[in-house]
């Protein structure tokens, strides 16, 4: 009885949060609009092959740099023109919002998961374990984040899989420094004592009692993050260093674009645009997020 | 004062010890044999590898290895490059100027039009310069600066014809280097249109170089000067009667400058990431595209010990903005 109406209240206290949330994540427009593009991008990704006209990797020998539809020479056929060897543009741009999305979602679940744990454990055994953990922390931030990137991807060998596990390793300490302060802060709280006091474990205190009072910071980074991988991910292509061609990845579209930049301005803009827009529209979603998770780190 | 100079240095002491390590185990993780990754040869006799290995110390266990590096890394030795088989560090320096010139002035540039953008933002809150400057300053944040780079380069080399390509002067001009910076060295090689050709040279890649860091301080600078204006010291400035411009130009700014410094401090990581991009893209001969080339040529002793000394600049820089921070914020002194 006490039990059912404990979790009827909870849901209620959920969606009241929800609800809450939304309220302020939908004052600020940008977040709204960022959210709007956000989900368009998804829908793109999840229905590619429905969406693109052609086959992206497919090359129409008798259409090699055919300009986009409203320029001279354009042809109905291939909407943003085609690339060198003559696939099409806005077919390759579709698949490739497949290839960003899923770079940020993985290279953001490694270091998400990965920074937390080590966070928490920094944080909550303290001492010379949270000495170590953090020195180690500070060598990998004092390296530029794309040069280690670079480095990395050197050992490991080029490639998208490689480029993403590059990334999350470079992205890692944000987290676990964000974990780390927030439970140096709740730890000594009376609830925390107090389940401590109820008997729960180590491992139950770190990951169910104080792990969630210390998500809004981490939900923030996260989606900070997740533009940053598409960012970074897009240059280690662009160096040659991330997806390999013929993958419709657009860094790896436009170091393929480079040599015609002077001579096909298509080429070069689309893949740039959708890697900016993409990236724009997570960071007014962040925006919007720490606005409402955070009042603290609120930018007013 | 001494004492947290003291303290601050004592803690980079690690730091920078844990970064010889990564260097030092950068060969070893790679694939392949490490021996024969450094010599640059292949198929070699058992003989010649024994010679290579005993040269270069790889017959001695690991960590008489890694105290080896640390005793070369403290005389200075930084190995050679397989390629050009000069000392890594005289390359290193050769090409180091010209990564400082265009860092230096994008660095400028982004504090000098970031400050007061993001300060007439402020304080012309909800205007249309600040929606706009606020809107520009995200899409620069958001740029992927190789993008933006073939962007600039198409409209203004490519369609308007006003800027150069490549490069960090025209073929036009040589003198001897003086100082390494070719701003410098082209005034004092006194030769007619040597300044201009390298100013003109130096503009596009500025910009692109620029573009986060400008971003990044625009808003930061925005954000401290409105939290700043919240304060009742400001209130109390106000009260007298001041000036406006006092007010916000000593009581208001100066407070928020705090943060705005620690923010382009910062910067200096992000600017050598950018460097990279920037680097490649204009093929400008720095630092940047030496790391590119360097990997792609698996000139790994190049890597190895590039990679330390950017991540030891990086670092000296930081502890310089964190004594600055300490210097103009008596409160973290004390700590």
């Amino acid at each position: 009885m006490t039990d059912s109406n404990l979790t009827t209240s909870d849901a209620a206290i959920r969606r009241q949060l929800l609800r809450e949330f939304w309220f302020y994540f939908s004052q600020n427009r940008g977040a709204v609009l960022g959210l709007a593009v956000f989900v368009l991008l998804v829908l793109t990704a999840v229905f590619a092959s429905l969406l693109a006209p052609h086959d992206p990797t497919q090359q129409y020998r008798d259409a090699l740099l055919v300009p986009p539809v409203w320029a001279e020479g354009g042809r109905a056929e291939f909407l943003l023109g085609t690339d060198a060897v003559g696939r099409d543009m806005l077919s390759r741009l579709i698949h490739g919002s497949q290839y960003s999305l899923f770079i940020g979602i993985v290279v953001v679940a490694i270091a998400l998961t990965g920074g937390v744990v080590i966070g928490l454990i920094a944080g909550f055994y303290g001492g010379w374990v949270d000495s170590v953990i953090m020195r180690v922390m500070d060598v990998i931030l004092a390296f530029p984040s794309l040069l280690l990137a670079l480095v990395l991807v050197a050992v490991l060998g080029p490639g998208l899989t490689n480029a993403m596990i590059a990334i999350a390793i470079v992205y890692q300490p944000h987290f676990a420094r964000l974990a780390r302060a927030a439970v140096m802060g709740e730890k000594a709280r009376e609830y925390v004592a107090a389940a401590r006091v109820a008997g729960a474990s180590n491992l139950r205190l770190m990951f169910r009692t104080i792990l969630p009072n210390c998500l809004a910071p981490l939900i923030v980074q996260a989606t900070l993050s997740f533009s940053s991988a598409v960012l970074d991910s897009a240059a280690l292509g662009f160096l040659g260093m991330g997806a390999q061609p013929p993958t419709p990845e657009w860094g790896t579209m436009l170091a393929e674009a480079r040599e015609f930049i002077l001579r096909a301005w298509w080429v070069v803009t689309f893949p740039g645009l959708a890697i900016l827009t993409s990236v724009l529209a997570i960071n007014l979603m962040g925006d919007g997020l720490r606005d409402a998770l955070d009042p603290k780190l609120k930018r007013s | 004062m001494i004492r947290f100079i003291l303290s601050k240095l004592l803690y980079l002491v690690p730091t920078l010890l844990g970064i010889t390590l990564v260097a030092f185990g950068f060969i070893r993780l790679l694939p392949g044999d490490p021996v024969l990754l450094m010599a640059g040869e292949r198929g070699v006799s058992p003989e010649r590898y024994a010679q290579i290995a005993a040269q270069l110390g790889y017959d001695k266990p690991v960590w008489q290895q890694y105290l080896g590096y640390l005793g070369d890394l403290l005389q200075g030795d930084l190995g050679n490059s397989l390629v050009t088989k000069r000392p890594v560090l005289d390359e290193f320096l050769a090409l180091f100027p010209a990564t400082v010139e265009l860092g230096l002035v994008a660095i400028l540039i982004a504090a000098f039009v970031g400050v007061p953008v993001g300060v007439i933002a402020a304080i012309k809150r909800g205007s249309w310069f600040d929606q706009i400057s606020m809107t520009g300053a995200l899409i620069g944040f958001s740029m992927p600066i190789f993008w933006w780079g073939l962007l600039l380069i198409i409209l203004f080399s490519g369609i308007l014809g006003w800027t150069p390509v490549s490069g960090r002067i025209s073929l036009m001009y040589y003198f001897p280097p003086v100082t390494g910076f070719m701003l410098i060295d082209s005034l004092l090689s006194g030769q007619d249109g040597a300044f201009a050709s390298a100013v003109s040279h130096l503009i596009l890649p500025s910009i692109v170089l620029d573009t986060i860091p400008l971003a990044v301080i625009a808003r930061q600078t925005r954000s401290a000067m409105l939290e700043v204006m919240g304060e009742d010291y400001v209130r109390t400035a106000r009260a007298k009667g001041l000036p406006p411009a006092r007010v916000i130009g000593v009581h208001a700014l100066r407070n928020a400058m705090i943060p705005v410094i620690t923010t382009i401090g910062l910067q200096i990581g992000v600017l050598m990431a950018g460097a990279i991009l920037t680097e490649t893209i204009f093929s400008w001969p720095g630092i940047g595209k030496w790391m590119i080339d360097s990997i792609s040529r698996r000139d790994y002793p190049v890597v190895q010990s590039g990679l330390l000394l950017i991540a030891g600049i990086v670092m000296i820089v930081n502890l310089i903005v964190d004594l600055t921070y300490g210097l103009i914020n008596p409160r973290i002194r004390h700590q």
